[in-house]
């Protein structure tokens, strides 16, 4: 049972790394990168942004949420080459002019958080689901928020403070 | 994560072509289940296909009266596209019940059809399994089996099609477009998938070379009459232990055409004309639906952990056809079942 069973895999060569161009919060950045990088590695590991958190990196949890083209998506399970071009969203692009963002004012007001490792992908997940117009009702924020676990239990607190952030926008 | 080359299709044409040089390649659009598997080093492709900026992004009517969806729309575009709102609701919810909203803000249409099983033992490279490695044996028919197949497994595999689209398309007699080198055909939604037999390496019935271009939707979308009910573990973001994709068309209360497709269950959407055919003409109530149930779970046959699958299914069946027959639909945000 506990042998492994892996095929034999053809070996390739290294392949060489990918020119890509993003604007991150407002500024064109120039990459080159192994086409097996993520976003959410290019983000913190290439840019030093790492206001994006890795949780699962599986795409279960919803840490490494960023809006991409004002679209939120699992930073994790995105090859960046794949988006070459494309406007990136992290948790260092809502504040403006040192204001904090409405929804991070509301994450405050609200105490929706505790250890905090999931309120970036909390705080882009919220502006995506704000941005998309379709939650009205706290049932409907919970389901749409479903992709982002906190565990340390603030979900009373974040569909609050989500709720005053959407009152407000 | 392994090592692979990536290329950038322009065309289908180009696409086409690069996936035929290359044996080990894979195509990449959304990438929300491909990515996952080559980090458990499940899935090793030696180079990926970019084919997420081809123009396969619309949604148009079609001469008879349907849809055609291209295969690149995102989950969520098509789950809240008005005409798919309106005229085929089951699909927007079959839709919202599954994933994440960032998760359904990537995942494409084609690639929602081709997504593997979440089956553990597929996913744990140590364990033997016939879908990753043909030949070395099934850990789930002995093993933790409590989300696997009830209907139409094998000996060789009890793997569950994860999808919850796929199961409102199936009721729904969708068409899926695809082209390869030999050409364009269209393969119907219910043949799409298979069901295990000795060859579950195979998902499906596309061919190596072949890409997904569309799914078409005929005219009827049951608009009036249908639901959605999944039952899963938790409330929401987790698939379906069993879910039920159920359209009525009624003529006061005598049943004119009933559909009837259950995800959960099986290798593939479960959809059986038998039943279908049996509650033709009969009057929409509990009895028909029980009847309906029993005749549709007649060859279930459960595993150590997930027998409970044969009487939730049962009563599920029954739920769900009572929601069509009433018009009251499941709710994906409210999570009471009525």
């Amino acid at each position: 049972m506990t042998q492994t069973r892996t095929a034999p895999r053809p070996t390739i060569p290294a392949p060489e790394k990918i020119p890509i161009r993003l604007t991150v919060n407002g500024v064109e950045m120039q990459l080159k990168l192994a086409p097996w990088t993520t976003l959410l590695d290019a983000l913190r590991d290439h840019l030093d942004l790492t206001g994006t958190k890795k949780g699962c990196d599986h795409g279960q949890c919803g840490a490494c949420t960023v809006l991409v083209d004002g679209r939120r998506i699992n930073s994790c399970l995105t090859l960046a080459v794949t988006k070459d071009g494309a406007t990136v969203t992290t948790i260092e692009g809502l504040a403006t002019d040192g204001a904090l963002h409405t929804l991070q004012q509301a994450f405050i007001d609200h105490d929706a958080f505790q250890c905090g490792y999931c309120t970036s992908g909390q705080i882009c997940s919220a502006a995506g689901l704000i941005a998309e117009g379709k939650a009205k009702s706290a049932d409907e924020i919970r389901e749409l928020m479903s992709g982002n676990i906190c565990r340390c239990g603030a979900y009373p607190n974040i569909v609050a403070a989500i709720q005053q952030a959407m009152g407000q926008s | 994560m392994i090592n692979f080359q990536y290329s950038r299709a322009t065309d289908l044409a180009e696409a086409v072509r690069l996936i035929a040089a290359d044996p080990t390649a894979k195509f990449i659009a959304g990438g929300t289940n491909l990515i996952d598997l080559m980090k458990e080093e499940v899935e090793h492709p030696t180079r990926l296909i970019d084919i997420s900026r081809l123009p396969l992004k619309n949604i148009e009517e079609t001469a008879e009266g349907g849809l055609r969806i291209g295969a690149l729309v995102p989950n969520s575009d098509l789950a809240y596209h008005p005409l798919i709102e309106q005229r085929y609701p089951m699909v927007a919810s079959a839709i919202l019940a599954g994933a994440s909203a960032q998760l359904r803000n990537m995942a494409s249409t084609g690639g929602n059809l081709l997504q593997r099983t979440r089956c553990c033992y597929f996913y744990d490279t140590a364990t033997p399994c016939n879908k990753r490695e043909p030949g070395s044996g099934c850990s789930a028919i002995a093993g933790l089996n409590r989300g696997h197949a009830i209907l139409g497994t094998s000996d060789a595999c009890i793997a569950t099609h994860p999808s919850d689209m796929c199961v409102a398309l199936a009721a729904l007699d969708a068409k899926v477009h695809v082209t390869g080198p030999a050409g364009a055909r269209a393969i119907a939604m219910v043949d799409f998938h298979r069901l295990p037999g000795d060859t579950p390496q195979r998902d499906t019935n596309l061919e190596p070379n072949e890409i997904v271009t569309a799914v078409e939707l005929p005219a009827r979308g049951f608009a009036a009459n249908w639901t959605y009910l999944k039952i899963r573990d938790r409330l929401s973001y987790a698939f379906a232990l069993v879910s039920i994709a159920a359209a009525l068309e009624l003529e006061g209360d005598t049943i004119n055409e009933a559909r009837l497709a259950l995800g959960g269950v099986a290798h593939k959407p479960w959809r059986d004309p038998s039943v279908e055919a049996a509650l033709r003409g009969q009057s929409a109530g509990r009895s028909t639906f029980t009847s309906a149930a029993d005749l549709l779970l007649r060859d279930a046959k459960g595993f150590e952990y997930n027998a409970f699958k044969i009487g939730l299914a049962r009563r599920a069946i029954v739920r769900a056809l009572m929601q069509a027959a009433a018009g009251t639909p499941q709710s994906q945000p409210n999570k009471k079942i009525r």
